[in-house]
């Protein structure tokens, strides 16, 4: 390097140490390329003190010729001029020349050195072959000559001098020895840093110390601290250079902020003076040599201090590569710089500092751009959009200061300001004097006009929105978005305000936040009043007029513009607005009353509802409408099956409370509706099969909840146009002036038509505006039915008791039908069901609700067909209850043939009885019908009667004598009193005598017992064939106390009573014996005798087959006996069973021997004797070929052999029971056959029944048997 | 020291907001409901890494300058709790003495009273915070300002 430089310019990028050369120039700059190359190849590591981080380092130098000046003198603190190292060069070989010239030359050297205190110092004796070989005579030795100059300069310190060989020759030694001389050069380079750095920085600390006292000047200090700082950056350690700024940056910061705290130091006062320019940072220059000069001459402002410092910091950072703290930095600076001038009270003009971060901001932002390409700038938008947003803040805070946001214009007043500030501003800097885009042309452009500046703005707005964008921060793009709305509403241009806004609303309204929501409202309306909407704007003033964040004044000021539109006097085919009521009130709840909410049609229903006005003022109403939709499908008719209780119904439903704005998101959301489900098995109810929890809403509960708010949402920006249903059943209330809170509202509601009715909408009408509620959730019903009217029967007790006066209750029902003075219910009359009410009756009239309206009195007339019961009037839908005593009487014959026809032509039904299994009692249908006054048709009724008792009869015979036997068995619940037992014969026509043989007495029947009559029948000429006989008694209810017997008849008919034939049985022991004996054969000898005359016609076979109307059958010639032993207790030895031929005449016995034999001993029971008509095959039988006679003996022989084979019993062996067998079958065939005919009861007397015979056991007594039971 | 302190609750509403310089409630409004951005950045990019760690405080994150009413900056710090609960304390920056573990001392204050205010079995969390004794704490943190 030249040493021309006298002062060298502070370029520190290109700075270097400065190394002064003394000696044989030409020696130098013989080597100096080599040198300047080969310095900074290798790093050294640089160990400094104070423990601070080594670093390493590639060292350069600028070597210059030394020069006395060079020198720093005593105080000077310049460290960039310091040179750090002193050499002296020579390649003298010749110790004489040494000693002439040389060494006189290095003592002057180092005399000069020493006198300013420079130890660092070399010596560089540069030794070339060539010169040794030329003059080898008077040449010392190299050594002997380094040697001297150690000796003589460097006592002790023999590093300081350097031999440097060959430097010119590629050669291994000359290698050698230049690498060997570049380290010794570093390593003094290093140590001269270090030392006088190390020796600087005490300067400097010392210098620091001593702020406080009077007179230290901070702008001094920072010269000293950025000297240090260029050395560091010269020697390219920018962190250490960064430190020294930093140092000084905290140093001022914490001075400023004494000052507020009241600790002033003399030299801010340099720094409180007026700011007159406020250019704005200039990062171009890597030194603002124009503030620094400022800063050291301490005339420079604060601005342009901290602008300096900031410049420097950033130049540093940018060659650190950190340029993403420069734009943190950056904005921690401006906002550190507006509030220091506060702090420090500085004036300015209003707006100075506006341009200045204005200007700095771009600055920043260009410079930034300028050292970045664009994917890194868009890969870190989040570090530099804050600097936009600032500016655009800036700019706009600047513009409404200029007037330049105004429809008008700028006035005088701002223009002056105007002028003064691009006063300030000075003229462009040169480095971007040619750059189309500086900050200095914009701000200045912008100034200038009003489109100027709103490109500019919007610009830069837009910027700013884009970036938050896209960096997500929606919040802050909303709110960069809202100022621009501002603008744009100040420019009175509110069409491009309103979707700003109503984007910044949206999001407001989504996060709850309830003084933003309002604030952003408010200016909406604003916007929109501009723009004439006016349905928006009322629906937004609704809002507003409800809005609690809103002082009274404001909610009055915005209801009233809407009560001044509703009044305006328009044309009234103009449409009306209409608005959501959400905002204008709320449905609280609504009542029903009745609360059932179901009336039958054409009764009052009323619907109250509970109406929250959120207006500040009373709001008169000109009407209030709900429509309410008619759902056909249910409940039209069919009056009978839902009555009036149906479902419960709640007394008031509530409606959960409409999300207001203050509410937030979460909240105002739907809640899940749960309700829980049970589903039970179907065959017991009362098993649970599963139950469970079900969400009614999952529609809306599962919705996403990011996406598009809700429509009926009411704080939406826009509200969706409701549309008031048209044609659906309105309930209007006119007139109502809603006062602020909850109002109640009465509707009577129309209840013509039937059906289901559901409220659908409420609709608030205030003149020209329409507040409507577009659902009404959760959803209202009420219901219009009708009913028909009815009359019911029932009885009052559980069963109704025959025989007895039963009460039954009769119901009516009026439905719709008005029961009018003279309407009358008739009844037929009935026999066996008279009506026993007298003529008049108490009657209870009930409302809908079962309350008790009304008494009255039936009056009740009887003639022979039919009971009238005329009705008291009876509004629709009540009942009339009253009771009726009617009697069934108890049938005496069960079987009645014949069919009656009732009095009014229908064809009576029988009272059909019917014997319910086991112990019930039969139970007689009742049928009546009445002719109500509402229907042409017959009302049928049906009652069901219970006999209380069932008769059984039966005939006892004694010989010829005989008895009857009545069992009245009581089968009710209730115990009678018995009386007055008779028995009677149906026709007095024979002769007969009933002779009763019970007693007289008042008996006592439980229930569930029985009791037994028995008469005695006589008779005087020949015993009729029938006897019809009627057993009748009186009864009353043993509970009743005035007991009124009511009779009881039982008919019943017995049929040939005559004893025909007696059977007289003998036992008789074996000849010889006295007694029977077990298992020995005795005789039974059975006398058949006839007791009674045979008829004429009595051998008629053809007269069986006439049926039941034969009566004349006495007795036929043959009969048939058998010998059946029930307890097995005797062998029939021989035929058990045969045919008897009966004589003709009276008196006539047949004896028949059978032999026995007992199986066991003791007093044995008489084998039964039965006694059958014989009928022979019939011969007369027309149809009857004869060769079936043949196929019957066919068929008897064919079954007798089998029987033979099976050497059964003889009593089966015998013939006669093959006949019995043969019988049966010949029934079941109907073929002419032998047939079996049991007499009755009555026909035949045995004798011998119940007798016993003495058995006993056998004489060998081989057996003993032991019959225990 | 704080001239506004805010808890925002996880769906980004306040559940509580409350400013000393009443006449500027709407600004504070404004600015924590923009902070949330900056909130929301932050929880997402250290979210992951910072989940197992106990510190909650994010710092000072968003910076601003009033220069009309208020010609300060506002440093607003924050903190995240566990239920996404944000709380936000607003402090003007013309008070120079507030360090940063005075800002931490009020956060965890301000936590525990919540927490206290959570543990109410009457309070239905979600709903905006009405306890006395969460605002008489709040209103000490605001006192030791003025």
């Amino acid at each position: 390097m030249e040493p021309q430089e006298e002062k060298p310019i502070i370029y520190t990028m290109e700075n270097k140490p400065i190394v002064t050369c003394a000696g044989d120039q030409a020696l130098f700059t013989s080597l100096y390329t080599p040198l300047a190359q080969q310095l900074p190849r290798e790093p050294m590591e640089w160990r400094r003190s104070y423990g601070r981080a080594p670093r390493t380092i590639h060292l350069e130098a600028n070597f210059v010729q030394f020069k006395e000046e060079l020198l720093p003198k005593e105080g000077n603190k310049a460290l960039l001029t310091f040179p750090f190292l002193h050499i002296y060069w020579t390649d003298c070989c010749d110790i004489k020349v040494y000693k002439a010239s040389v060494r006189d030359n290095m003592m002057r050297w180092q005399g000069n050195l020493r006198l300013h205190g420079s130890a660092d110092w070399v010596i560089v004796v540069v030794e070339t072959s060539d010169a040794k070989k030329k003059n080898k005579t008077n040449i010392l030795p190299r050594s002997s000559l380094v040697d001297k100059i150690r000796n003589d300069f460097c006592n002790k310190q023999n590093d300081r001098c350097v031999v440097l060989s060959d430097p010119l020759k590629d050669s291994s030694r000359s290698q050698e020895s230049w690498s060997a001389f570049l380290l010794k050069l570093r390593t003094l380079l290093l140590m001269s840093f270090t030392q006088n750095l190390g020796r600087f920085e005490e300067d400097m600390r010392t210098l620091r110390e001593k702020r406080n006292q009077p007179g230290w000047s901070f702008c001094d200090y920072f010269m000293v601290q950025e000297e240090l700082a260029f050395v560091f950056e010269m020697l390219q350690q920018c962190e250490d250079a960064l430190v020294q700024y930093d140092e000084l940056d905290a140093l001022f910061t914490q001075y400023v902020l004494n000052f507020g705290a009241g600790d002033g130091a003399n030299w801010l006062g340099s720094f409180c003076s007026p700011v007159k320019r406020w250019t704005g940072l200039l990062l171009r220059r890597p030194i603002d040599m124009e503030k620094r000069d400022g800063i050291q001459s301490g005339q420079a402002s604060l601005l342009e201090l901290r602008s300096y410092l900031f410049c420097r910091q950033c130049t540093l950072l940018i060659f650190l590569q950190r340029p993403w703290e420069v734009t943190q930095r950056a904005l921690e600076l401006l906002h550190n710089c507006v509030q220091e001038l506060c702090l420090l009270e500085v004036s300015m003009l209003e707006g100075a500092l506006d341009c200045w971060v204005f200007l700095s901001c771009l600055e920043v932002l260009h410079r930034i751009e300028g050292c970045c390409d664009q994917a890194q700038l868009e890969a870190n938008v989040s570090h530099t959009v804050g600097l936009w947003a600032y500016a655009t803040d800036k700019l706009k805070s600047l513009g409404y200061m200029c007037g330049l946001v105004s429809e008008k214009g700028p006035l005088s007043l701002e223009l002056n300001r105007t002028v003064d500030l691009l006063a300030g501003l000075g003229d462009e800097k040169a480095e971007t004097v040619h750059s189309l885009q500086s900050p200095y042309k914009k701000l200045k452009e912008a100034l200038s006009s009003v489109e100027a500046f709103e490109r500019h703005y919007l610009e830069l707005s837009h910027a700013a929105v884009e970036m938050y964008r896209a960096i997500g921060r929606m919040r802050s793009a909303g709110l960069v978005g809202k100022s621009l709305a501002e603008f744009y509403m100040r420019k009175g241009d509110p069409e491009q305000a309103e979707s700003f806004l109503q984007n910044a609303l949206r999001s407001y309204v989504s996060e709850g936040w309830s003084l933003l929501v309002t604030h952003t409202r408010k200016q909406m309306a604003e916007c929109q009043k501009l723009q004439g909407k006016t349905e928006t704007y009322l629906q937004t003033s609704a809002l507003l007029a409800g809005d609690a964040n809103l002082t009274n004044e404001e909610r009055i000021h915005f209801c009233q513009e809407i009560l001044t539109f509703a009044n305006q006097s328009t044309d009234s085919k103009a449409q009306k607005v209409t608005l959501s009521m959400s905002s204008f009130a709320q449905l609280k709840q609504l009542q029903f009353r009745p609360a059932t909410a179901t009336v039958h049609s054409g009764t009052a229903l009323q619907v109250e509802l509970c109406l929250r006005s959120l207006m500040p003022v009373a709001v008169p109403l000109e009407q209030l409408a709900a429509s309410v939709h008619l759902n056909l499908e249910q409940g039209e008719t069919n009056g009978k099956t839902r009555g009036p209780q149906r479902r419960p119904y709640p007394e008031t439903v509530l409606f959960p409370l409409g999300n207001s704005s203050a509410m937030p998101p979460s909240a105002a959301g739907p809640s899940p509706e749960l309700e829980e489900i049970q589903d039970c098995s179907p065959s017991d109810p009362r098993s649970l099969n599963s139950t469970g929890m079900v969400c009614k809403n999952t529609h809306l509960v599962m919705r996403r909840h990011d996406s598009s708010p809700s429509p009926d949402t009411p704080n939406l920006v826009s509200p969706v146009p409701v549309v008031m249903d048209d044609g659906a059943n309105m309930l209007m209330s006119g007139d109502v002036t809603l006062l602020p809170g909850n109002n109640s509202i009465v509707f009577s509601v129309p209840s013509q038509e039937l059906g289901t009715y559901t409220l659908r909408q409420l609709c608030a009408t205030v003149g020209q505006v329409q507040f409507i509620l577009p659902h009404i959730s959760p959803l209202v019903h009420y219901e219009v039915y009708s009913q028909e009217s009815q009359l019911t029967v029932e009885p009052l007790t559980d069963q109704l008791l025959a025989g007895l006066p039963q009460r039954a209750k009769v119901r009516l029902q009026t439905g719709h039908y008005t029961v009018k003075k003279g309407d009358a219910l008739q009844l037929t009359n009935i026999d066996s069901m008279p009506i026993l009410t007298s003529s008049s009756c108490p009657a209870t009239i009930l409302n809908s609700t079962a309350e008790r309206v009304d008494e009255s009195v039936l009056f009740i007339q009887s003639s022979d067909k039919v009971t009238c019961i005329s009705l008291p009037p009876t509004p629709p839908y009540h009942t009339l209850e009253f009771q009726l005593e009617v009697l069934c009487v108890i049938p005496s014959d069960p079987v009645r043939p014949e069919n009656q026809r009732l009095t009014n032509g229908e064809i009576r039904h029988r009272p059909r009885s019917y014997n319910l299994p086991d112990n019930h009692m039969t139970a007689i249908n009742q049928r009546m019908s009445i002719d109500c006054p509402w229907s042409i048709y017959s009302t049928p009724i049906s009652l069901t009667f219970y006999i209380p008792f069932k008769a059984k009869h039966s005939l006892l015979s004694a010989g010829n004598r005989k008895y009857i036997q009545v069992c009245l068995q009581n089968v009710s619940d209730v115990n009678f009193h018995l009386m007055d037992q008779r028995l009677t014969e149906k026709h007095r026509e024979s002769s007969l005598e009933l002779q009763s043989l019970n007693t007289k007495a008042q008996q006592l029947v439980y229930s569930k017992q029985s009791l037994y009559y028995v008469w005695d029948v006589r008779w005087k000429e020949n015993m009729p064939l029938c006897l019809q006989c009627v057993f009748s008694a009186s009864f009353s209810s043993a509970s009743e106390e005035v007991s009124a017997f009511k009779p009881y008849h039982y008919a019943f008919q017995l049929e040939r009573v005559t004893t025909l034939y007696s059977v007289r049985t003998e036992i008789m022991p074996a000849a010889g014996q006295q007694n029977c004996h077990s298992g020995s054969l005795c005789g039974l000898e059975m006398s058949i005798t006839r007791l009674a005359e045979p008829e004429d016609d009595e051998d008629d076979r053809g007269t069986e087959k006439k049926g039941q109307t034969e009566t004349e059958e006495v007795c036929s010639t043959k009969l048939m006996y058998k010998v059946a032993d029930g307890s097995s207790s005797w062998v029939v030895y021989g035929r058990s069973s045969g045919l008897v031929s009966m004589p003709m005449d009276a008196n006539a016995n047949h004896r028949v021997q059978v032999e026995l034999m007992p199986l066991f001993a003791g007093h044995l029971p008489f084998p039964d004797i039965e006694v059958f008509k014989y009928l022979p095959p019939s011969a007369n039988s027309a149809s009857q070929p004869d060769t079936d006679g043949c196929v019957e003996n066919d068929t008897l022989s064919l079954l007798v052999r089998p029987l033979d084979d099976q050497g059964d019993t003889a009593s089966i062996r015998s013939q006669g029971t093959v006949h019995s067998v043969g019988s049966g079958e010949q029934q079941s065939r109907v073929l002419p056959m032998p047939r079996l005919e049991p007499f009755s009861p009555g026909q035949v007397f045995n004798h011998s029944q119940g007798c016993q015979v003495l058995v006993l056991p056998s004489t060998d007594g081989h057996v003993l048997e032991i019959n225990a039971t | 020291m704080a001239v506004c302190i805010a808890v925002i609750a996880k769906e980004n509403y306040p559940l509580y907001i409350r400013s000393v310089p009443v006449q500027n409630e709407l600004k504070f409004h404004y600015t924590v409901h923009t902070t949330l951005d900056v909130v929301e950045e932050k929880i997402s990019a250290v979210g992951k890494a910072m989940a197992d760690q106990r510190e909650l405080y994010l710092g000072l994150l968003y910076p601003t300058e009033d220069y009309k009413v208020y010609p300060s900056h506002m440093i607003k710090n924050m903190a995240v709790t566990n239920s996404k609960v944000k709380f936000v304390i607003v402090v003007d920056s013309s008070n120079t003495s507030l360090r940063d573990n005075e800002i931490r001392s009020m956060f965890r204050k301000l936590h525990n009273s919540f927490t206290d205010v959570m543990c109410n079995p009457f309070y239905n969390p979600g709903d905006t915070i009405q306890s006395k004794a969460f605002d008489s704490m709040v209103s000490a943190m605001m006192v030791q300002a003025s």
